[in-house]
């Protein structure tokens, strides 16, 4: 099993006509995943790559019966590319785009309050369910399927989460990357929620960072009875107060956000918090061969 | 982006949000000349990307133009330590001289995104002129706050409850809910992520206004407002970090000895917590990007190696787009040409990481790898300390 995406996902790629789209979308479909069209307002009717150009989401969705998007588009386009994957009813839209104004953002977390999709992002790497569909840019190589979900704001460092999984043989079943913006579609507790309902996933990694506060809620979720070992990483731990660290999220602002507080708030919840990113892995195992 | 408080207040008015009488000045003769205009007694304030300026001696009162000058003389070109500003202090450039007012009541008002709640935030507060973290953590009944509708605006209900429940007079109401909205207009406008007037004052004329001025853009809505971009004072700015900026590199200089190259904000974030796990001290957070290529590497080398603190130098990059092969052939292309004399310690795994490994091994350079993050680190902080 897995979450978010799997082999039946159909799967649209916003924005596929462009370098990025189109790389992305040749390795989710190598990957296995079920690539059915593309959109790039302007060139509908086009074929690239083997996949069929819409010039809007309505139109490739009911064209191609496609349930998910993934966006590759640039910044000040990519909320109106979320709003018009959601108003065509997707039930996920994964959008990978960094730099979105936090203004657009939220009016597009506005528009989603009275729909039904699920965004992912933005910001961030996308989703991986393993052995089975890719949305987003986690390389598949390194994921092996197996008993393990990820929840991360990072994208290199989920890789590393990742590949330390693969090396211990324990693997992943989905890997949630939920981006490292203030205003995000999916939450580390929505992403808890969703393993919490998924036999095949045994134990959760999450990976935060500093800045807000989605990690204490996460923290304050997992206290209340969480049915699984959850493991957790935050990174930032001796990041500069009141600096922006490279993630427009990731800021320690007015004493609030820090990692202190974040590993301390988690630890209380019963989550194995690692210092080293370097022994994810071998907490997950630790926690596993105890449970 | 952070802007001057001088230019904050231009904004301010800009958006009918009243500001004291003044001027910006960069010399004493200019400072003379604004307050001869002004008249009476003005007062004189560093510009400064800091806070706290009051507590450092960064405003002051003159009784007329020739103090006014005195006063400024002095500031400009000095480095004016605050409680923010850290031991080095800031240097003044310039200096705001405004009209004295007589002030009867110091209120504050801020407007920030709710990450929570998804939503502006405005906040108002009785407790003006004092730091709004303070408050938050002694008096947090103080605070009030109203949620933004983003489709709507700060509506007039809000911003009466807002100055209804700061206690003014009923005379007063209308006047401060008018400049919160148009604090809110200026917050909107300019796509900022943080406006801050602290304090707000009520005038002995009945006047409500903004007697100082925060405002942070969002950088990343930069790209549509072309005229506030050119508010970007550089001279504030760290001049590696102008340097990478340029480059498209994220960097943040820090004050240890170990100089880290990594791909993406979290690993390399995580990185510099492995350094200091391993008891080494990062000499900044880099962050080169997820498509990063060899002239990216090279540019990237070239600004760690102007920091002259750097000991050693560890790149840690997860190779998912960025192949490893390339990122050696861009190190070793770097390591050559910038003659780099530190001892560099490459960590790299994911896509082509043999190829990689092998070409930094034929490249008969001396460099130091290894699999793991925390052998890694420890291996450089080893490096550094015998460097050192």
């Amino acid at each position: 099993m897995s979450v978010l995406i799997d082999r039946q996902t159909r799967l649209l790629v916003q924005g596929l006509t462009g370098r990025e789209g189109t790389f992305h979308a040749q390795q989710a479909a190598a990957f296995g995943t079920n690539v059915v069209g593309g959109v790039t307002p302007g060139k509908g009717g086009l074929v690239h790559e083997g996949w069929p150009v819409f010039d809007t989401v309505d139109q490739a969705v009911r064209e191609t019966g496609a349930d998910a998007s993934v966006i590759f588009v640039p910044p000040p386009v990519a909320a109106d590319a979320i709003m018009e994957a959601a108003d065509a009813g997707l039930a996920l839209a994964v959008c990978i785009t960094e730099g979105i104004p936090t203004i657009d953002m939220l009016g597009v977390v506005r528009f989603l309050e009275d729909r039904p999709t699920r965004l992912i992002g933005p910001n961030c790497p996308g989703v991986i369910s393993a052995g089975k569909a890719k949305a987003g840019i986690i390389p598949g190589h390194i994921c092996r399927e197996g008993r393990v979900g990820i929840v991360s704001k990072s994208g290199t460092l989920t890789y590393e989460a990742i590949h330390q999984l693969t090396l211990l043989g324990l693997g992943q079943t989905t890997c949630i990357g939920i981006g490292g913006d203030p205003l995000i579609g999916t939450s580390f507790v929505d992403a808890l929620r969703l393993f919490a309902g998924d036999d095949a996933t045994e134990a959760v990694v999450l990976i935060g960072e500093i800045g807000g506060a989605a990690e204490e809620e996460a923290a304050a979720y997992i206290a209340k009875a969480y049915p699984k070992p959850v493991v957790g990483f935050i990174a930032g731990q001796t990041a500069p107060p009141g600096r922006r660290m490279g993630h427009a999220g990731a800021i320690v602002s007015g004493g609030k956000g820090t990692a202190a507080e974040k590993m301390a708030a988690l630890e209380a919840a019963g989550v194995t918090v690692v210092k080293s990113p370097a022994g994810i892995g071998a907490a997950v195992a630790a926690r596993l061969q105890a449970a | 982006m952070k802007l001057h408080e001088y230019q904050a207040k231009t904004l301010f008015a800009r958006y009918g949000l009243a500001v004291p009488r003044g001027e910006v000045a960069g010399t004493a003769g200019e400072a003379r000349e604004v307050a001869a205009q002004l008249g009476g007694r003005v007062v004189v304030k560093a510009q400064i990307h800091a806070g706290g300026r009051g507590k450092g001696g960064g405003v002051k009162v003159a009784d007329g133009p020739e103090e006014a000058a005195r006063v400024a003389e002095a500031l400009i070109g000095s480095n004016l330590v605050t409680p923010q500003t850290g031991p080095e202090g800031r240097r003044v450039s310039r200096v705001l001289i405004e009209e004295g007012l007589d002030i009867e009541r110091e209120l504050y008002l801020g407007l920030l995104i709710d990450r929570a709640r998804e939503r502006p935030v405005v906040m108002a507060s009785s407790a003006g002129g004092m730091e709004i973290e303070q408050v938050a953590a002694d008096t947090p009944e103080l605070i009030l706050r109203e949620f933004v509708d983003p489709g709507l605006g700060l509506a007039g209900f809000q911003a009466r409850r807002l100055a209804f429940g700061l206690g003014l007079p009923a005379r007063l109401v209308p006047p401060a809910a008018r400049v919160m909205q148009a604090a809110y207009t200026v917050f909107r406008e300019t796509d900022a992520a943080l406006v801050e007037v602290n304090p707000l004052v009520v005038t002995a004329g009945g006047d409500v206004m903004a007697l100082d001025g925060k405002v942070s853009l969002d950088d990343n809505a930069l790209f549509r407002h072309p005229e506030l971009r050119e508010l970007r004072d550089l001279a504030e700015e760290d001049e590696l970090e102008i340097a990478a900026s340029q480059h498209d590199l994220n960097y943040i200089r820090l004050d240890g000895t170990i100089g880290c190259m990594v791909n993406g904000a979290g690993l390399a974030m995580a990185t510099m917590d492995i350094i200091k796990l391993a008891g080494g001290e990062p000499a900044n957070f880099l962050d080169v990007g997820g498509g990063a290529n060899a002239d990216q590497i090279r540019n990237a080398f070239r600004i760690l190696m102007s920091d002259t603190n750097v000991k050693a130098v560890l790149i840690n990059i997860f190779g998912g787009i960025l192949r490893c092969d390339v990122l050696a052939a861009g190190v070793i292309a770097a390591v050559q040409e910038l003659e780099v004399r530190v001892p560099v310690v490459i960590r790299m795994e994911g896509t082509n990481v043999e190829a990689g490994k092998r070409a930094l091994q034929e490249s008969g350079l001396d460099f130091t790898t290894a699999d793991a993050m925390d052998e890694a680190a420890a291996l450089v902080v080893a490096a550094a300390g015998r460097a050192a």
